[in-house]
C-alpha cells in the first residue's frame, strides 16, 4: 500500500478491495485474533445460554389436573402381576381387554448395510424385509391403538416402551407396565383427539432396530406376500386351532394416522446412592438432528424443576450434547423417529428405590403415569405440529439452551480468517517474483515475462488444484475401501485397518505415478496452502450446513492444523519461533490422523496401551459410524482426510525449485508418509 | 334468507291453528237437540279427511321420532329424526304453516331436487356399530362437513347455482360451507356417489368443527325447536359428549311430492356407569343399564303439538334377538336378558334382505305420556350378553405411506368380514362389487396410473379386478381430482389393497389455510357395495302407521361405508419471520449480484482511459476559461 500515496494518477482502488489487501497483509495477527476470539467465545457458551421457554402456546403443560391415579398405578401392578411367559401374546390380551385395537409386527434384523449417502436420498426401502415362515430369528413388536372418540383420526402420538423378548429384566417389566397403565387409562379417556398408539418394542436385536422396522413398514407397507404364517413361539399351542378369520385380524398390519410427535420411556437400572428419582432426556437423532425444542420443554415442565447448574456442568452439558450431535449417531431409538420427521424425545427413568419395594414402587408408576400423560397431554392440545420453537439448539441443562444464532459465532469466526489467508498465501507466491502492488494492477506485459521462468506464474495455481483433485479423489476411493474390506471373511478388526492403510498408500502411489507426483510440478508450498485452506474451508461450509456440531469440532481440530503448517525446510526465521512451530506442526499432524486421534483418546481414557487392539477400535469405531449411516464418517473422509495430507505435503515441501531434485524429494516425501503411517 | 321466522304477519296468525281441528270448532256450538246429525257430519268429515290424506298429502306435515339402540361396545346410540312436508309449491303459494320457509326458499330459489348436508365429529365405528344397516349406510358421515345437491338445472347453470348455494347454507348453518363454493372445493361425480346425469355437485370440507352454533340454526327449523317434543331431550352437554355426533338435513323436492324436509342427528354415547373401571371390556360383564334420563338428562314430557306423530323406539339388534331366541324365551319387553322400563305400545318385527329376522323394535308412543307422566324409557340388563352387529362386506380402510415433504402414495385396503359366507354358504367363484369414490385437492397430484392393486398379497393387473373407471384428473388451482371406480373382488379375497402414489404440490403463500403447519386434508373416500341393499322390510308394519323414519329404512339403499380422513404434510413456509426471510433473501441477492454484475461489467484498462480523457477535457475547459478571461480582460482594459 505504500505505493499507493506515488501514483497520485492511478485511481484509487476500492474500499473493500483495500480493506482486503490490508488484511491479507496482517493476516497472521488477523488470524490469531480470530482463532482465539472463537475459541473465547465458544469456551463462553455455555454462560450465554438462555432459560427455555415454551414457544407454542397451545401446549399448556400442567394445565389439567392428571388423572392418573392410584388406580391406575395398581393397574400396573396387576399387568405385572399377572404376566406369562409369551410377553408379546400376554400384551396383546391386556390390549384387546381394554378395548382397544391390536395387532402385531414381525421383524428380522437387519443386516449390516453401507449407506453413505443416505442423508441425500430419501428414505430406502432397504428395511422392509418381510419376514418369511421359515425363519425363526425374528421379532415382535406389539402395538395397540387407541382410536380417539371424537377425534378425526388423522393424526396420533406414538408411545414406545422397550422390553428384550428373550430374557425380561425387571426394570423393563416395570416400564412395560407403565406403559399399559398409561394406555389403558388413555383408551377411557374422553379428551383426547389423536389417536394413540402403544408400541411394546421387542429389543432382542436392539431397540433401534426394533423400532426403526415399524416405522418403516408403517410408512412403506409391503402388500406383496403378506400371509405371514404365526409361530409358535408367540401362539401357545392351545391357539393353534383358532379360527382363521381371528388371526389374519391380529396379524393384519394396522395404520393409524400422521405422526405428530412420539415419546420413548424407559426404566433404567436401579441406583442406590441417589437422593432421588431422576429422569434423562436423550433426544439427538442422526447427524445432529433434534426435535422440537418445545418437546423437551414439556417434559422438563412437567418432570422437575431444578437449580441452574454452574458453570462447569453446563460446559460438560455443553460438550456432551455438541459430542452426541457431531458424531451424527443416534443416542437411542428416538434416531429412528427423527428419520420421518417425528418429533420425538427419549425418558430414560432412574428409579432410586429398590425393585422389591412395592410402596416405592407405585410411588413410582404414579408419578411416570402422571408425567407421560401430562406429555401426551400436551401434545394432544396442539393443533398444529411442533413448528415454533429452535430444531437447531444445544442444551447446557435441561431448562438452558444455546440457540443456532448463538453458537455460530464461534465457528463464523474460527472460519472467518481462512480466505484471508488463503488469499494471502496466493498472492505472497506472486509476491515472490513480484512486489506486493502488483497484486491489485498486475499488468499483462508482466505475466507475459513471468511464463518463460517458472513454467506459467498465473497457470501455476492449476498445478496446486491438481494436486488437490488427486488427493479428493483418493479420499473417495479410500472412504470406499471399508465396505470392500468388510466382505473379507473372518478378518480381526485390527488386520482390517492394516489392509485399509496399505491399500491407501497404495492408492496414493498408483495415483501419483498417474497423474505426475505433487511435487513435479514445482508447486510453491504457499499456493499448497492456499489451495488446502480453500478447499478446508468449502468443506468445513458445507458440514456445517449438514450438522454443525461435527463441523464445530472438526474446525477447532483442522483449522489450527492448517493454519500452522508451514514446510519443515522452509528457512527465514529464527530457531526459537521456528521450532516452536515445528514442533506444533508435528503435534498437530499426528493429532490430526483420525486413526492416531482415537488411539490417543483410547490411551489416555484406558491409561493401559495395548498397541494392537487400540487400532483395531478405529475400525470398529469407523464400522460404528458407518453403519449407522453418520455424516461424520463422510466429513472425515473427504474433508479431513485430504486436509490432513495434503498438510503432510506443505509439511515435507521440499522448497526448492530445481528440476533435477524434485523425483528425489517425492521419494522422500513418500518415506515420510510412510513413517509417520508407520509410528502408530 | 336467515330470518325465516318473521315471516309475514297473516303466515305467524295461521301457524297457531292446527289445520286438522278445523271441523271440530265449527260443529262445537252447534251443541244440543242436533247431536246425532252432528255426530254423523263429524264421521263424515273425518272419513273425507282420511281418504284425501291418503290418496293425495296436501297438508304440511311435521313428524317425530327417536330411536334408541344398544351397542355392542356398551354405549348407545340415539337417532333423531324429524320430517317436515310441504305439498307442491302451486297449492299452498308462498306461505307456510309448518315448513320452515328458509328452506321452501332456498329449494325454490336454486331449483333443488336433492341435497344434503351433514355437520359430524368423531368417526362411525363400522366395526363395533355395523356396517350393513340403514343407520350406517344413511346417517354414518365423513368427520366434518358433506354437502352435496342434486340441481334441477340446465347443466350450465349448475356450477353458478352451486356456488349461490353454498353462500346461503353457510349463512343459515353458521358454518363455513362457503370455502366449497371454489372450484378447487367440489366435484361432480357420474356414478361413483350416486347415479346422475351431472346436475350433482358434492363437496366435503373436513376440517369444519362442529358445536352448537350449528344445532342452534338446524333447531330453528323445526315448528318446536327444542321447547317440545322430542327435541327438548336435545340437552347439549350430554349429547356433546357423545363419541359421535352427526347433524344432517336432507331436502327431496319435486313437482308431485312437494319439498320433504328430513332432520336428522345421530349420536353415540356412552351411558354412565357405576363402576368406572373396566368399561370398554365385555367379557362376562352386564352390558351397562341406560334410560333416557341416563343419556340426555331428560325426560320426555308429550309431543309437539303441532307434530302429526311422535314416536321413541327402541331397537335391539339381530345379535341380542337371535341370543334372545336361543335361549328359548320370547322377545316380550321383559325377558330374560333385558327389561324396558315401560312397557311398548307396539312390538314390531323387522327383515333384513339376507335374513329372515334381523331387528325387533318396541314402538312407544310420546303423545300418551305429558309433563306430569313422562316418559323416561330405557334398558336394565339381566344377564351378560355378547353379540356383534351385521359388518359391511368389506371393512375398509385408508392409509398414507411415504414420508418426506416429497412424495407418497395413498392406500386402500379391504379387509374381509367373511360375510358372504354367512349369506351364501359356500365361497365359490364369485365376485362382489365395490365402488370407490374418492376427490383429492389438487395439491396431492395423484398419478392415476401408478394405480396398483395387491390381493392376498399377489399383484393383480388392473384389468383383472377394476371394471369401470372414471377419473377427472386435478388442475392446478382450478379443479380437485376425482376418481370413481367399479371393482370386482373375488369373495374368497381376505385383504386387498389398492394404492395410488402422489406428488405434493407448493401453494402460493396466499393459498395456506389458518393452522397450515397442521398439514392438508384428503377428504374421506367412499366406498360402496352395490349388490348389498340395507333395506329393511317390516311385514307387520301397518302402512297408516306412516312413520317415516321406518319408512327410510325400508328405502333401498346400498351398503356403503366411509373410509378415514388423511393428513397430509406439505412443506409450509415459515410464516412467523417474513420479515427476516425477505430481508435476508434480498441482502444476499443484493449483495451477490452487485458484486457479480460489477465484476463483470468492469474494464481497468477502459477506466484508466476514461480518467485521463476528464483530465484531458478538463484541462481544455480550464485552457478554454483562461483564454475567455483573458480576452474579456483584454476587452474591458
Amino acid at each position: 500500500m505504500k505505493s499507493v500515496p506515488k501514483q497520485e494518477a492511478q485511481p484509487k482502488p476500492r474500499l473493500i478491495v483495500r480493506l482486503g489487501v490490508f488484511l491479507a497483509s496482517h493476516h497472521i495477527l488477523f488470524s490469531v485474533l480470530c482463532c482465539s476470539a472463537g475459541i473465547i467465545t465458544l469456551l463462553l457458551l455455555p454462560s450465554l445460554a438462555k432459560n427455555t421457554y415454551l414457544s407454542e402456546n397451545a401446549l399448556i403443560p400442567g394445565f389439567a389436573n392428571p388423572l392418573f391415579s392410584t388406580e391406575d398405578a395398581i393397574e400396573a401392578n396387576r399387568f405385572m402381576k399377572g404376566i406369562e411367559a409369551v410377553l408379546a401374546n400376554f400384551i396383546a390380551q391386556q390390549i384387546e381387554a381394554l378395548g382397544a385395537e391390536v395387532c402385531y409386527h414381525k421383524f428380522i434384523p437387519r443386516s449390516k448395510n453401507f449407506h453413505p449417502l443416505k442423508f441425500f436420498t430419501s428414505m430406502t426401502n432397504d428395511m422392509a424385509i418381510q419376514p418369511n415362515g421359515t425363519d425363526t430369528n425374528f421379532g415382535i413388536n406389539t402395538i395397540g391403538i387407541v382410536r380417539a372418540p371424537r377425534g378425526d383420526g388423522k393424526e396420533t402420538i406414538v408411545l414406545v416402551s422397550p422390553y428384550n423378548s428373550q430374557s425380561v429384566q425387571s426394570n423393563e417389566l416395570l416400564s412395560l407396565a407403565l406403559g399399559f397403565s398409561v394406555f389403558s387409562l388413555l383408551s377411557r379417556a374422553a379428551w383426547l383427539s389423536k389417536d394413540v398408539v402403544w408400541l411394546s418394542v421387542d429389543s432382542q436385536f436392539g431397540e433401534y432396530v426394533a423400532v426403526s422396522a415399524w416405522l418403516n413398514l408403517y410408512h412403506n407397507l409391503v402388500f406383496l406376500s403378506q400371509s405371514v404364517i404365526l409361530h409358535t413361539k408367540m401362539y401357545g399351542a392351545n391357539h393353534i386351532n383358532d379360527g382363521n378369520s381371528e388371526k389374519t385380524e391380529v396379524m393384519a398390519f394396522k395404520c393409524a394416522g400422521t405422526m405428530v410427535a412420539a415419546l420413548i420411556f424407559k426404566v433404567g437400572e436401579t441406583r442406590r446412592y441417589g437422593d432421588r428419582d431422576s429422569v434423562m432426556m436423550y433426544a439427538e437423532a442422526s447427524n445432529g438432528q433434534m426435535p422440537n425444542l418445545d418437546l423437551l420443554n414439556v417434559v422438563h415442565y412437567l418432570a422437575v424443576h431444578r437449580q441452574v447448574p454452574d458453570y462447569v456442568e453446563g460446559t460438560a452439558n455443553l460438550a456432551n450434547s455438541i459430542y452426541s450431535q457431531a458424531l451424527g449417531v443416534p443416542t437411542g431409538s428416538h434416531g429412528a423417529f427423527c428419520d420421518y420427521q417425528v418429533d420425538v424425545v427419549s425418558l430414560e427413568f432412574s428409579p432410586t428405590f429398590h425393585v422389591r419395594n412395592d410402596n416405592a414402587k407405585s410411588l413410582f408408576r404414579l408419578r411416570g403415569g402422571m408425567l407421560i400423560e401430562g406429555v401426551v397431554r400436551s401434545v394432544n392440545n396442539l393443533l398444529e405440529k411442533f413448528h415454533q420453537s429452535f430444531f437447531l439448539y444445544f442444551l447446557t441443562a435441561p431448562s438452558k439452551f444455546i440457540s443456532v444464532g448463538m453458537y455460530m459465532i464461534p465457528f463464523a469466526l474460527l472460519l472467518a480468517p481462512l480466505p484471508i489467508v488463503a488469499a494471502a498465501f496466493a498472492g505472497g507466491s506472486k509476491s515472490m517474483e513480484k512486489p506486493v502492488d502488483k497484486l491489485i494492477e498486475h499488468s499483462k506485459a508482466d505475466d507475459i515475462a513471468d511464463i518463460p521462468q517458472s513454467k506459467g506464474g498465473s497457470c501455476k495455481w492449476l498445478q496446486a488444484a491438481k494436486v488437490l483433485l488427486v488427493i479428493q479423489l483418493w479420499a473417495v476411493l479410500v472412504s470406499l475401501l471399508p465396505y470392500y474390506i468388510t466382505q473379507i471373511p473372518d478378518a480381526t478388526p485390527m488386520q482390517s485397518t492394516l489392509i485399509w492403510v496399505v491399500l491407501s498408500i497404495v492408492i496414493l502411489i498408483a495415483l501419483s505415478v498417474l497423474f505426475g507426483s505433487p511435487y513435479s510440478a514445482g508447486v510453491e508450498w504457499k499456493l499448497l496452502k492456499a489451495t488446502l485452506i480453500t478447499s478446508m474451508s468449502i468443506g468445513l461450509g458445507l458440514m456445517s450446513i449438514i450438522n454443525f456440531a461435527t463441523a464445530q469440532l472438526g474446525a477447532l481440530i483442522v483449522i489450527p492444523m492448517c493454519l500452522f503448517s508451514r514446510p519443515l525446510k522452509a528457512s527465514g526465521m529464527n530457531f526459537l519461533p521456528r521450532s516452536v512451530l515445528l514442533a506444533s506442526n508435528i503435534v498437530f499432524a499426528v493429532l490430526g490422523f483420525p486413526p492416531a486421534a482415537v488411539l490417543i483418546m483410547k490411551g489416555m481414557s484406558k491409561g493401559s496401551c495395548s498397541w494392537t487392539t487400540d487400532f483395531g477400535d478405529f475400525w470398529i469405531w469407523m464400522e460404528f459410524l458407518w453403519e449407522w449411516s453418520s455424516e461424520t464418517y463422510l466429513y472425515l473422509y473427504l474433508v479431513h482426510l485430504p486436509c490432513w495430507l495434503l498438510c503432510i505435503l506443505v509439511l515435507l515441501h521440499p522448497c526448492r525449485q530445481l528440476e533435477s531434485k524434485i523425483k528425489e524429494d517425492w521419494l522422500f516425501g513418500l518415506g515420510g508418509i510412510f513413517f509417520s503411517v508407520g509410528k502408530f | 334468507m336467515a330470518a325465516h321466522s318473521r315471516g309475514h304477519p297473516a303466515m305467524r296468525e295461521r301457524e297457531f291453528s292446527p289445520a286438522g281441528t278445523s271441523p271440530y270448532w265449527w260443529i262445537r256450538p252447534c251443541a244440543g237437540p242436533i247431536l246425532f246429525l252432528s255426530l254423523l257430519f263429524l264421521f263424515l268429515f273425518l272419513f273425507t279427511a282420511a281418504a284425501a290424506s291418503a290418496a293425495a298429502p296436501e297438508e304440511e306435515k311435521f313428524t317425530e321420532e327417536l330411536l334408541l339402540r344398544p351397542l355392542p361396545d356398551r354405549k348407545a346410540l340415539a337417532h333423531f329424526h324429524f320430517r317436515s312436508s310441504a305439498p307442491p309449491a302451486a297449492s299452498v303459494g308462498r306461505h307456510h304453516h309448518l315448513f320452515p320457509k328458509a328452506i321452501s326458499q332456498l329449494v325454490k330459489k336454486y331449483h333443488i331436487s336433492e341435497l344434503e348436508l351433514s355437520f359430524t365429529q368423531g368417526r362411525w365405528n363400522y366395526e363395533q356399530w355395523g356396517g350393513f344397516d340403514p343407520m350406517s349406510t344413511n346417517n354414518a358421515k365423513p368427520p366434518g362437513v358433506e354437502l352435496w345437491a342434486v340441481f334441477d338445472l340446465p347443466l350450465s347453470e349448475i356450477d353458478a347455482t352451486w356456488k349461490n348455494l353454498t353462500h346461503t347454507l353457510s349463512g343459515l348453518f353458521c358454518a363455513s360451507i362457503n370455502f366449497l363454493e371454489s372450484s378447487t372445493a367440489f366435484s361432480a361425480p357420474r356414478w361413483g356417489f350416486k347415479l346422475n346425469e351431472g346436475n350433482l355437485r358434492y363437496g366435503a370440507l373436513p376440517r369444519e368443527a362442529v358445536c352448537t352454533e350449528n344445532l342452534t340454526p338446524w333447531l330453528k327449523l323445526l315448528p318446536c325447536r327444542d321447547k317440545a317434543g322430542i327435541a327438548s331431550l336435545l340437552y347439549r352437554p350430554s349429547i356433546y359428549k357423545g363419541y359421535y355426533h352427526s347433524q344432517k338435513l336432507k331436502l327431496r323436492s319435486s313437482q308431485s311430492l312437494g319439498i320433504i324436509l328430513d332432520q336428522t342427528l345421530t349420536v353415540v354415547l356412552q351411558p354412565n356407569t357405576v363402576s368406572g373401571e373396566q368399561l370398554h371390556s365385555n367379557h362376562g360383564q352386564l352390558q351397562p343399564n341406560w334410560s333416557m334420563r341416563h343419556l340426555f338428562n331428560r325426560k320426555l314430557s308429550g309431543k309437539c303439538l303441532v307434530s302429526k306423530s311422535s314416536r321413541v323406539f327402541i331397537e335391539v339388534d339381530k345379535g341380542i334377538v337371535d341370543n334372545v331366541n336361543k335361549s328359548g324365551s320370547d322377545l316380550s319387553w321383559s325377558n330374560e336378558f333385558f327389561v324396558l322400563s315401560n312397557s311398548p305400545d307396539k312390538l314390531i318385527k323387522g327383515q333384513n334382505h339376507v335374513e329372515i329376522q334381523s331387528s325387533f323394535l318396541y314402538v312407544y308412543d310420546a303423545s300418551n305420556y305429558t309433563e306430569e307422566k313422562p316418559l323416561d324409557v330405557g334398558i336394565t340388563w339381566k344377564l351378560p350378553l355378547v353379540w356383534t352387529c351385521t359388518p359391511s362386506p368389506f371393512h375398509a380402510s385408508r392409509f398414507l405411506m411415504g414420508s418426506g415433504n416429497e412424495r407418497g402414495s395413498i392406500a386402500l385396503s379391504f379387509m374381509s368380514t367373511n360375510l358372504h359366507k354367512q349369506i351364501s354358504g359356500s365361497p365359490t367363484d364369485c365376485s362382489i362389487k365395490a365402488v370407490i369414490f374418492q376427490v383429492v385437492p389438487w395439491y396431492v397430484k395423484v398419478y392415476y396410473h401408478s394405480l396398483e392393486i395387491f390381493i392376498d398379497g399377489s399383484r393383480k393387473t388392473v384389468s383383472e379386478v377394476v371394471d369401470k373407471i372414471h377419473v377427472i384428473p386435478s388442475e392446478d388451482k382450478l379443479l380437485p381430482g376425482t376418481l370413481e371406480m367399479l371393482l370386482r373382488f373375488p369373495c374368497s379375497m381376505q385383504s386387498g389393497t389398492l394404492t395410488l402414489d402422489f406428488d405434493k404440490g407448493f401453494l402460493h403463500i396466499d393459498e395456506y389455510p389458518p393452522d397450515a403447519n397442521q398439514g392438508f386434508d384428503i377428504p374421506s373416500a367412499l366406498v360402496s357395495f352395490p349388490e348389498f341393499s340395507s333395506a329393511r322390510s317390516y311385514p307387520e308394519i301397518d302402512p297408516v302407521l306412516g312413520s317415516p323414519l321406518l319408512e327410510n329404512f325400508q328405502e333401498d339403499s346400498v351398503v356403503k361405508s366411509y373410509t378415514e380422513v388423511l393428513l397430509v404434510p406439505l412443506t409450509t413456509p415459515d410464516f412467523s419471520m417474513p420479515y427476516n426471510v425477505i430481508t435476508f433473501t434480498c441482502t444476499v441477492l443484493a449483495l451477490y449480484f452487485g458484486s457479480l454484475l460489477n465484476a463483470l461489467r468492469r474494464r481497468i484498462g477502459e477506466e484508466e482511459r476514461e480518467l485521463k480523457k476528464t483530465v484531458v477535457i478538463l484541462k481544455k475547459w480550464q485552457l478554454l476559461a483562461s483564454i475567455l478571461y483573458r480576452k474579456f480582460v483584454d476587452e474591458l482594459f
